[in-house]
């Protein structure tokens, strides 16, 4: 059936789906059981499924991923709400060093199918913690998938593949964008012909410069590809979806036709994932290239205060500089000559 | 019955608290005011505060004062291996006659016998490290035993006494520490996940397990071994929040040896460990972790409690670690010897053998037992013995259910590589075994 929803209510029709159709699936979290969670993506799943599915746990994130790892060892399948992004450090032991390695310490006995949902990234206004973009930390985590929403209808089938997989998935849901409207299919069928959760997506095809992007600049990057389409400029938008591991082959494919990439997420750039991305193509397609890859962050700052958000954040001007950068025009950083 | 009333177990602890050579770098001292905590002066040197240097609680200091022993923990067997009455634990153990006893006492000198091999295979370079449980065995095997098969113990890496009880391989008991692999057996198989090194991680582990163990509806129990130096881990005492609210049916079985690598317990703890645990609402009670009886009645009684649907319990069995943390530390820098001396009179094989003596039934099982104990002895060297490294490229495997595509051209790219060696050395063996060939290049010249 086909609806149109927001983002955050293709995520919990998601998470509908998913508990209706496993026995074994869990929710738990902070306020995610009588509240709906602080974005309500779990809105009325106690009242339908109970409290012992729908579970409102301590304030311990460590304590919410430890237990849950004890859940999946008795054969349950644990989707976990980390109320935002800054409050995931407390779990942060259990994730990297017992959720992640679980599978490969034991030699495949013991799976850990949890599933962590994390509201990240900036752009709301918020207070300190409440804006950040910690992908890159669990994306240099062996044994963890890293998966990210952009639309509606990938929210809802993401959702629905990270709980199915028998791996742990960090989900990271663009909370600027929970308020994105979009048609979703929640069909059997559509699930069934979904792209992999492992897998890129060519969003905005274009043959001069290709834009990677992934959560919410996915659509800041769809708007920069219009204006430069305006200018003149073929700008192709890819949508990472997985940040570990990266789908390669599609950026690859796509930097042997443009010879240009640009590579845009909010995250701080030191060690991110624009710089495994510009290593990797640079590796494998160098003499494709007409340019040195770009990349458009957050600055290497803590996250500012929101008053400042507009500054640190890449919005379509940035993202356009960047375009220029590889197209080797003039840019920010030659200068404007007349 | 297990003391559940949370204001009993804390007067029983205060009663208790006088486990004087728990805290051995501590001198007697005149007591406080009642319940009055003693705070030391601060230091102006920016040195960490010892607080061993205090009175624990005002019963510890009242203790000390008056000298008071045998120190009130559940004892039912004393070191000199006399038979103390027990109305409250004593049914507990009422099925264990002499032979339920010697197979007890069989069971710990087979594990002082492994974890002694162990050592020595460690000293003579066969293992990379181990970290012994000598002392420790009467806690490991009585707590251990009193487990049902369907019951699932989540451990630290000490807990090789429990392991073998669990019935683990003698040859998996060596793996991790030959470094062959991360992790020895098969959970699934003997009820043991296997052992979690940073500390405390496992509890939460524990509790989860006992939480899905109550949505299934079965009374199985989950049980979470970790030592004194754990308790102060943020895990575990969260671990005892969702445990308490879910009222799960973990037992957190906290093995009180005194040392956390050089770490005195009195450190980490002004008060008995077992009096945290009221505070979470969950009850605890203090046993002689040199005792088996009592470690056996106790944890039977815990075990039950859970199975009741009464939740989760906490055990501080206190023992002593009398060898070093691990192979690779140096005790004799923070030991006092003659406090370890105190502890050895207090050896947990030495007393049941004394009370085996006394009823008779020593003559012929002490030599049936040591051979026994050199038998899995023997065992478990020839079995580490033949222990060699894994295949280079199983380096990859497991990292993920299904690999990734980074990851399979990761294990091409060096399958590859290693394939170089083959054919420079012209050993005509598979790919993969270029491995040996390895730190040749460059020392032709």
């Amino acid at each position: 059936m086909s609806a149109t929803l927001t983002l955050a209510a293709a995520l919990t029709s998601g998470l509908r789906h998913a508990l209706a159709d496993d026995p074994k699936v869990v929710v738990m979290g902070e306020d995610v059981g009588r509240l709906g969670g602080v974005f309500r993506v779990t809105d009325g799943l106690q009242r339908d499924f109970g409290p012992d599915r729908v579970m409102d746990t301590p304030l311990a994130e460590s304590g919410i991923v430890g237990t849950a790892v004890g859940l999946a060892y008795r054969g349950y399948r644990p989707v976990v709400e980390i109320q935002f992004d800054g409050f995931v450090f407390p779990a942060f032991d259990q994730l990297v060093t017992q959720v992640a390695k679980l599978h490969y310490r034991t030699g495949g006995a013991v799976r850990m199918p949890i599933t962590v949902r994390i509201p990240y990234g900036g752009g709301i206004g918020a207070v300190e913690h409440h804006s950040e973009s910690p992908e890159a930390y669990f994306t240099h985590t062996a044994g963890l998938r890293v998966v990210t929403c952009a639309d509606p209808q990938d929210a809802h089938t993401l959702i629905r593949q990270a709980i199915a997989c028998d791996d742990p998935v960090v989900f990271f849901e663009p909370k600027r964008r929970y308020w994105t409207k979009g048609e979703v299919d929640d069909s059997r069928a559509a699930l069934a012909a979904a792209l992999p959760l492992d897998r890129a997506r060519v969003v905005v095809p274009g043959d001069d410069v290709t834009v990677v992007a992934y959560g919410p600049l996915v659509a800041t990057a769809r708007d920069a590809a219009l204006a430069a389409r305006d200018e003149g400029t073929s700008v192709e938008v890819i949508d990472l979806r997985s940040l570990s591991p990266v789908d390669l082959a599609t950026v690859e494919g796509s930097v042997r036709r443009t010879g240009r990439l640009v590579i845009a997420h909010e995250a701080q750039q030191h060690g991110g994932l624009g710089a495994e991305i510009a290593a990797s193509i640079t590796e494998r397609c160098f003499f494709h290239l007409e340019q040195p890859p770009a990349r458009v962050t957050g600055f290497d700052v803590p996250y500012p205060p929101a008053k400042l958000e507009e500054h640190f954040l890449p919005d379509v001007d940035r993202i356009l500089d960047a375009v220029d950068r590889v197209l080797g025009r003039q840019n920010s950083l030659t200068g404007w000559k007349g | 019955m297990l003391r559940q009333d949370v204001s009993r177990t804390a007067a029983r602890n205060q009663a208790h608290g006088a486990e004087v050579t728990a805290h051995p770098h501590r001198p007697p001292q005149a007591p406080p005011g009642p319940h009055a905590p003693v705070v030391p002066p601060p230091r102006t040197d920016g040195q960490a505060q010892r607080p061993a240097a205090v009175p624990d609680t005002a019963a510890d200091a009242r203790a000390d004062a008056v000298g008071a022993a045998p120190d009130g923990l559940v004892q039912l067997l004393d070191p000199d291996g006399a038979r103390r009455p027990d109305p409250e634990y004593d049914p507990w153990v009422a099925d264990i006659d002499d032979d339920a006893l010697a197979a007890l006492y069989e069971d710990m000198v087979v594990v002082r016998r492994l974890d002694l091999e162990a050592t020595a295979l460690q000293r003579q370079g066969e293992l990379g490290l181990w970290p012994p449980l000598l002392g420790q065995e009467a806690a490991q095997v009585g707590s251990a035993r009193a487990l049902r098969r369907d019951d699932f113990v989540f451990s630290s890496y000490r807990e090789n006494g429990v392991a073998y009880c669990r019935g683990v391989d003698l040859t998996d008991l060596v793996r991790v520490w030959r470094g062959t692999t991360l992790s020895g057996w098969d959970p699934w198989a003997v009820g043991m996940a296997t052992p979690t090194i940073i500390i405390g991680a496992q509890a939460l582990h524990a509790t989860g397990y006992a939480m899905g163990c109550t949505k299934d509806g079965v009374d199985s129990v989950a049980v979470a071994y970790f030592g004194d130096g754990a308790t102060s881990q943020g895990d575990v005492n969260e671990a005892m929040v969702f445990a308490a609210t879910f009222r799960a049916p973990v037992v957190y079985f906290c093995q009180n040896n005194q040392w956390a690598i050089s770490e005195p317990v009195g450190l980490v703890a002004v008060r008995p460990l077992a009096d945290r645990a009221p505070g979470f609402g969950i009850p605890s009670v203090r046993v002689d972790g040199n005792d088996v009886l009592a470690v056996t009645a106790v944890m039977r009684a815990t075990l039950d409690r859970a199975r009741r649907g009464e939740g989760p319990t906490f055990v501080e069995a206190v023992t002593y670690r009398r060898g070093p943390h691990t192979t690779s530390d140096d005790p004799t820098r923070y030991v006092d010897p003659a406090v370890a001396q105190e502890w050895a009179a207090k050896d947990p094989i030495l007393r049941v053998e004394r009370l085996l003596e006394a009823r008779g039934r020593l003559d012929g099982l002490t030599a049936a037992v040591t051979a026994h104990a050199d038998a899995a002895a023997a065992e478990m060297r020839q079995g580490c013995l033949g222990l060699d490294a894994p295949p280079p490229l199983s380096v990859f495997d497991h990292v993920y259910t299904t690999p990734t595509s980074w990851l399979e051209r990761q294990r091409s790219q060096y399958a590859a590589y290693l394939a170089m060696f083959d054919d420079a050395a012209d050993s005509g063996a598979g790919a993969g075994t270029g491995a040996d060939a390895r730190g040749t290049r460059g020392t032709a010249a």
